[in-house]
């Protein structure tokens, strides 16, 4: 007979949910009889396996800790790990225990002591267990010496100073030369661990030990295997023959049936092919490189969309790998959509002058298909291979023709945009699509796809008859339309009007009067307003700049940056390649210590001789404020705050390190449709003057120049006080610039908006882009706005009462009536008077004001040993109270 | 690098059957984040791999249950995924099946098997033969002093224990081709693929060191030797179970190891020939004028040898959604309606080799027609298929060889079969 195995039946612990259960439990776990025990530590994992807080029984539980039963053992263990941070003090109960079972005759009880032990993250605990690891990474099993060495990062993590002061990172670079297989690839994995969180290249690869790894390489076991490799792409070969021999050893394990050896494999022979120019060496080893990567396709869909990612990234590293494979890159009727989508992206990569054809014909079948998302994509791509393959071309205009005359809605409008791009680089090409497209207008309804068939008309004006018809029947409904439609629907009548001026006269001037004085949207505005005064002043010249030359469209949306691609080709495999972003952009709970401590230091145990330092940095730093006569009218009593017992915390208020904010993707578009230019900004007050600084990057393949900057009109009426002075930005670098603005410039006379922005545009030779800064009311408020208490008393009585607003302003930790002083004059609130409350706290008397004579006035209430502010705003300019108040608690929050 | 911060099994749900948190880096309830980017979100927007507010989430779908890592590091990626596979292996070979229930009945088990194949994040011992030498099911539990770690764990030969012991030594050898095939609808052959895997069931004492010869192409290149007699096979990619020294094969391509005790997969291998369809499927839908019948006629014609016969075949065709009244004629076989699947499925128990048949369709359609009728003609027919004695690919063993210390004498048995894959003609 075969042996059955009895069906296990631990479901029955999940059920009882009675009342006074905890209490019943306990008694339980007190019992005499073992297996009563057992059982009772089972429904007590149980209730925590479905998320009951179990952790009141942590005393009973551990109480059962001494067992020679290791499936209990291992319950109370799992138990301990769970509640150890909820019961430090009754953890500490299980350490005996867990010390005793380190020295246990056991190999597997050792083990068990020492993992769990590290899981326990707590730092009273990892105390006692530097001891035990430190004898069983001696251990003479090798099964504890593998666990020990994976342990050594769990406590790095909990202790860093503790691990390195206790010789445990030597250990386990020790462990590297051990001469069990797991125990170097699991040291080799805890050692890359703490590399990345301390930041120092530990695993130190030399000609020394690489001949360790390759060696464990071909021992250990699969996961093994990948820890190995992994580290091992991290080393630089010394030269040629280096590189060689280490992809010799690495190619056998590219017949692995593990996908991650067989990947993580792969970008080890990537980075050694880096080193080496043989072009015999590299044609021999781009060719081995071919059928493993197909065969990851035929793996499970996860690992193949992994893959798949990381095929993008080789076959644009190297365009000679799979370039005759397109075909294993068509798509399954049953392949998931996330491997389909990336699929076709590939396809298009690898795209040729010889496979065209096919291509074509399988992205027309996929464009027939019934998912709706995956035809878009399939129509989009097919527009890909035309724009990419000039020979393509004709052939892709007829599959969308024929996609076009099926009439199916998001086929005609994903091929409505494809064309617009096909006309864009072929211009004056291929117009027997015209007629078919003018004829299937009426299903469009999408945005992009309406955008691309007016500009087509547009462009093609002077070839469609009925053009002005057809454009006209847009212009009915104009204000209605997005804004992308409402600016091609501009452009595409001046063009029209620009060929045939005679019909077109009425449909141009309606256009003009829409866009600039019934549309309420700036940049429509703006361009309504240059056509029309280009048309009033010279039609010639009107016609070389709208119907001019446009640069050729190219095509490279699918291609990763230059910069990213090196650096993701020698991460392969890892999160980082698939989502084709550098690790520091998605890496970020990892909280880098020593900032962290640092601010710490700051807050906290300021001592002596900073506090000093940091009065030095606030005295100069008002000193070189522009303002001098400031002090003589009341202001800032710098003698007084250099007395004060307690020093500002921020050190030096006026100019904190500047937080700039994206405000500008690079992944959004200028006016004319160009990507590959991000901006950073922030808008401050520096040196008394309100500043823009900005970081722009540029992520475009060529370099950037040409720099202008503009500001739409605003309420400060803000401009800029001269041009930017910023040289040629090369491909994938970045350059600070700081603007200086002079306030009553550019006066919107409108009331301002809370939050404050600045509309900008940046002229660059790439493309225009806008985008707004947010700032605050600080970047406003004048040097020159402190008011002497006769100033003062009439405005804050004719305001009165009624005018009044109070807000509770809550801070950071409590302050004293000079700190807080401090901390308003940088941002230039100007103190007036205080005076002294019976209950101790103090009222101080403020005044500030904008560039355009606005006042504001406060009454703020410091009491002490109160983390919160009382402030009673008072001002005859209402529209400021809010970001008064907005940037006061930015201030002290 | 760094491995996964934690992995969890959930059900279709999203509610966590059982956790383990291995780097207490991430909150427990992350997974509401999963919810929303998988189980809520549609179906254009679900990738296996994501990162949200910087932890990255690794899952894959087994039977009705999510299995899914997180990390917040810039952890290997395809080692996680894979990770998540095995432990669904794992698990299901412990149990028989994996579902909630059988988790539910082991979580003392699983809760064990968990903590023993993954450590801080890493992959620890992943082989469930040799797992189940110490983590047991409640039936053969051990005492402490019984139970060791065994050598295998971080042996050189992590897969096999010392001093196995079978009565009769035997080893069966399954030389299994599936093929991948997609037919467009005038017949031309889009894409054929052979993926090819040699199954073993091994039962030997001691520790065997095998050996195993194909008729490889590139094996005779190497050695220089004359094809003997049949022809050799260029095998575009093999892949390896960790038992075979891949250095060895390297270098001489001499395919040689000691094998696991029991059933495992020795190799697997891929072939990127142009194949002819085994079977071929002709569909000639004639909708009708009134719009109120739809008739199909199917021709299948087997293009093997006539001494090969292909079993249980089945033939899957797509119909409109909303047929009704089906009626079937066919000389060979059965043919049924499936309303779920929208599909006919003719099924034939044995089709020989280089023979045709004709099967022929009826249906009634509602007047009232559903929006897109036509959408089934997308979809394409499929064709499942077994046939014995035979490998597509032309690919033999030569031998297999067994030398054992001990010096037994055992028998191998080898079998071939050629089956279908994901085998596609499409309709139109």
């Amino acid at each position: 007979m075969v042996a059955m195995r009895q069906k296990q039946n631990d479901g029955k612990f999940f059920q009882t949910t009675k009342r006074g259960e905890i209490q019943e439990l306990k008694e339980e776990l007190h019992a005499n009889d073992k297996q009563k025990q057992k059982d009772a530590v089972k429904k007590v994992i149980a209730n925590m396996t479905v998320g009951k807080d179990v952790s009141a029984l942590f005393a009973d539980v551990v109480n059962c800790i001494q067992t020679d039963n290791v499936e209990l053992k291992k319950l109370v263990y799992l138990y301990v790990m769970n509640y150890a941070k909820a019961q430090p003090e009754l953890a500490i109960l299980a350490i005996n225990t867990f010390r005793k079972d380190a020295k246990d005759a056991n190999p597997l009880i050792r083990s068990l002591a020492v993992r769990t032990m590290g899981c326990i993250r707590l730092d009273q605990v990892t105390e006692y267990l530097l001891e035990p690891l430190r004898r069983c990474c001696q251990d003479h099993d090798p099964y504890v010496r593998k666990t020990s060495a994976i342990c050594i990062p769990k406590v790095y993590d909990i202790n860093p100073e503790l691990v390195e002061d206790q010789g445990f990172v030597e250990i386990l670079k020790d462990l590297l030369g051990d001469g069990n297989p797991m125990v170097v690839a699991n040291a080799v994995a805890g050692l890359a661990e703490i590399s990345q969180t301390c930041g120092r290249d530990l695993l130190d690869l030399d000609k020394g030990n690489i001949p360790k790894l390759l060696a464990a390489l071909n021992e250990c076991n699969e996961w093994g295997q990948v820890f190995i490799l992994d580290a091992l792409a991290t080393y630089d070969p010394s030269g040629p023959s280096d590189a060689e021999s280490i992809s010799e050893r690495v190619t056998a394990r590219l017949s692995h049936a593990n996908p991650a050896v067989v990947l993580t494999a792969i970008k080890v022979i990537l980075r050694c092919m880096e080193h080496t120019e043989n072009p015999e060496v590299l044609r021999m080893l781009a060719k081995k490189l071919n059928p493993p990567l197909v065969t990851l396709l035929s793996s499970e869909p996860e690992v193949q969309y992994v893959a798949l990612r990381n095929i993008r990234l080789i076959v644009q590293k190297r365009p000679g790998i799979l370039a005759s494979d397109v075909k294993m890159f068509f798509c399954k009727y049953n392949d998931p959509i996330y491997v389909k989508l990336e699929k076709v992206d590939i396809m298009c990569m690898l795209v040729s002058d010889k496979n065209f054809d096919q291509v074509l014909l399988e992205l027309k079948e996929y464009a027939s298909g019934v998912d709706v998302e995956f035809v878009r994509k399939s129509v989009r791509s097919i527009g890909r291979v035309a724009v990419k393959l000039e020979r393509a071309c004709e052939r892709a205009m007829n599959v969308l023709l024929e996609l076009i005359e099926t009439k199916v809605n998001y086929v005609v409008q994903e091929s409505c945009v494809v064309v617009k791009d096909i006309f864009r680089k072929y211009p004056s090409r291929y117009e027997q699509v015209l007629s078919a497209l003018c004829e299937s207008m009426e299903v469009l309804d999408e945005p992009e796809a309406k955008a691309s068939m007016i500009w087509i008309l547009g462009e093609y004006a002077g070839r469609i008859d009925n053009s002005d018809e057809l454009l006209e029947s847009f212009l009915d409904s104009f204000h209605d339309e997005p804004l992308m439609v409402q600016m091609q629907l501009l452009t595409a009548i001046v063009k029209l009007f620009l060929q045939k001026p005679s019909s077109t006269q009425d449909m141009v001037s309606k256009v003009l009067q829409c866009a600039t004085e019934e549309s309420t949207n700036h940049d429509l505005r703006d361009r309504g307003y240059i056509y029309w005064r280009l048309l009033a002043t010279n039609p010639e010249a009107t016609k070389r700049v709208v119907l001019g030359d446009k640069p050729s469209l190219r095509d490279d949306s699918q291609s990763v940056d230059k910069n990213l691609l090196e650096k993701l080709s020698s991460e392969l495999s890892l999160m980082s390649s698939v989502y084709h972003k550098y690790a520091e952009e998605f890496v970020t709970r990892l909280a880098v210590t020593p900032s962290g401590a640092d601010e710490k230091a700051q807050d906290d145990d300021l001592d002596e001789e900073d506090r000093q330092a940091s009065r030095r940095e606030v005295q100069e730093e008002l000193e070189r404020g522009p303002d001098a006569g400031r002090n003589g009218s009341g202001g800032l009593d710098l003698l007084d705050l250099g007395m004060g017992d307690d020093s500002p915390p921020r050190t030096s208020g006026a100019a904190p390190a500047v937080q700039k904010v994206a405000v500008l993707p690079p992944t959004q578009a200028g006016q004319h449709g160009n990507t590959g230019f991000a901006v950073s900004a922030a808008f401050v007050r520096q040196r008394g003057s309100p500043t823009l600084m900005m970081t722009f990057s540029n992520s475009s393949s060529g370099p950037l120049g040409g720099f202008a900057i503009q500001v739409n009109k605003n309420p400060f009426g803000f401009a800029p006080t001269q041009q930017i002075a910023c040289p040629e930005i090369m491909s994938g670098s970045s350059a600070e610039v700081a603007v200086v603005m002079t306030p009553g410039q550019l006066m919107s006379n409108t009331p301002p908006t809370n939050p404050l922005l600045l509309q900008v545009a940046i002229k660059t030779s790439l493309d225009i882009f806008y985008f707004h800064v947010q700032f605050d009311l600080s970047a406003v408020l004048v040097e020159s706005g402190a008011l002497t208490r006769d100033d003062f008393t009439p405005i804050w009585q004719r305001v009165g009462e009624a005018g009044q607003k109070v807000a509770m302003i809550s801070m950071a930790r409590p302050m004293d009536a000079e700190a807080v002083k401090a901390q308003l004059a940088a941002d230039n609130v100007h103190y007036v008077a205080q005076r002294q409350v019976d209950d101790g706290s103090v009222l101080l008397y403020t005044s500030s004001q904008t560039p355009n004579n606005c006042t504001v006035l406060s009454e703020v209430a410091v009491s002490p040993g109160s983390s919160s502010l009382k402030v009673s705003i008072r001002t005859e300019t209402q529209v400021l109270m809010p970001l008064y108040e907005a940037m006061l608690s930015r201030r002290f929050g | 690098m760094a491995g996964a911060s934690a992995v969890f099994i959930m059900d279709m749900k999203g509610k966590v059957i059982i956790s383990r948190n291995y780097r207490g880096e991430v909150p427990m309830n992350i997974t509401e984040r999963f919810q929303q980017h998988v189980i809520d979100a549609e179906d254009a927007a679900i990738k296996p791999v994501f990162c949200e507010d910087g932890i990255s989430f690794a899952w894959i779908q087994y039977n009705n249950l999510y299995l899914l890592a997180v990390t917040q590091r810039n952890s290997n990626a395809t080692l996680i995924v894979a990770f998540l596979y095995r432990l669904a292996e794992v698990l299901r070979d412990y149990f028989n099946e994996l579902e909630e229930e059988s988790i539910k009945d082991n979580f003392v088990i699983t809760y064990e098997l968990l903590d023993e194949m993954m450590d801080n994040g890493y992959p620890q011992t992943t082989e469930v033969k040799i797992l189940r030498e110490y983590i047991k099911t409640q039936s053969h539990q051990l005492s402490v002093e019984q139970m060791r770690p065994p050598t295998a764990v971080t042996n050189a030969v992590s897969w096999r224990s010392d001093g196995i012991k079978h009565k009769k030594n035997e080893i069966f050898l399954d030389v299994v081709e599936r093929l991948n095939l997609l037919v467009s609808a005038n017949g031309s052959v889009l894409r054929s693929e052979i993926l090819g895997a040699l199954k073993m069931k091994s039962y030997l004492s001691g520790m065997p060191e095998l050996k195993l010869g194909l008729n490889d192409k590139l094996l005779f290149e190497a050695t220089g030797r004359p094809v003997a007699k049949g022809k050799s096979v260029e095998m575009e990619d093999i892949k390896f179970h960790q038992c075979v020294q891949l250095a060895r094969f390297e270098n001489d391509r001499t395919i040689s190891f000691i094998p696991p005790d029991g059933e495992f997969e020795l190799m697997s291998y891929r072939l990127n020939t142009h194949v002819k369809p085994l079977i071929w499927v002709e569909a000639v839908v004639d909708p009708g004028h009134s719009r109120s019948r739809i008739e199909y006629m199917i021709k299948a014609k087997s293009q093997f040898k006539s001494r090969s016969v292909a079993n249980n075949v089945e033939i899957h065709i797509p119909v409109p959604s909303d047929v009704d009244s089906p009626s079937f004629k066919t000389s060979i076989g059965t043919v049924r309606y499936i309303p779920d699947q929208d599909c006919i499925v003719w099924s034939i128990k044995q089709f020989q080799g280089q023979k045709d048949f004709i099967m022929t369709a009826n249906f009634g359609l509602p007047s009232v027609g559903a929006d897109n009728r036509d959408a089934y003609m997308k979809a394409p027919m499929s064709v499942k298929f077994e046939i014995p004695y035979f490998t597509v690919s032309g690919v033999t063993v030569r031998y297999l060889k067994i030398v054992e210390k001990s010096g037994y004498q055992a028998l191998p048995w080898v079998r071939y079969i050629t089956q279908n894959g994901d085998y596609q003609l499409r309709m139109v």
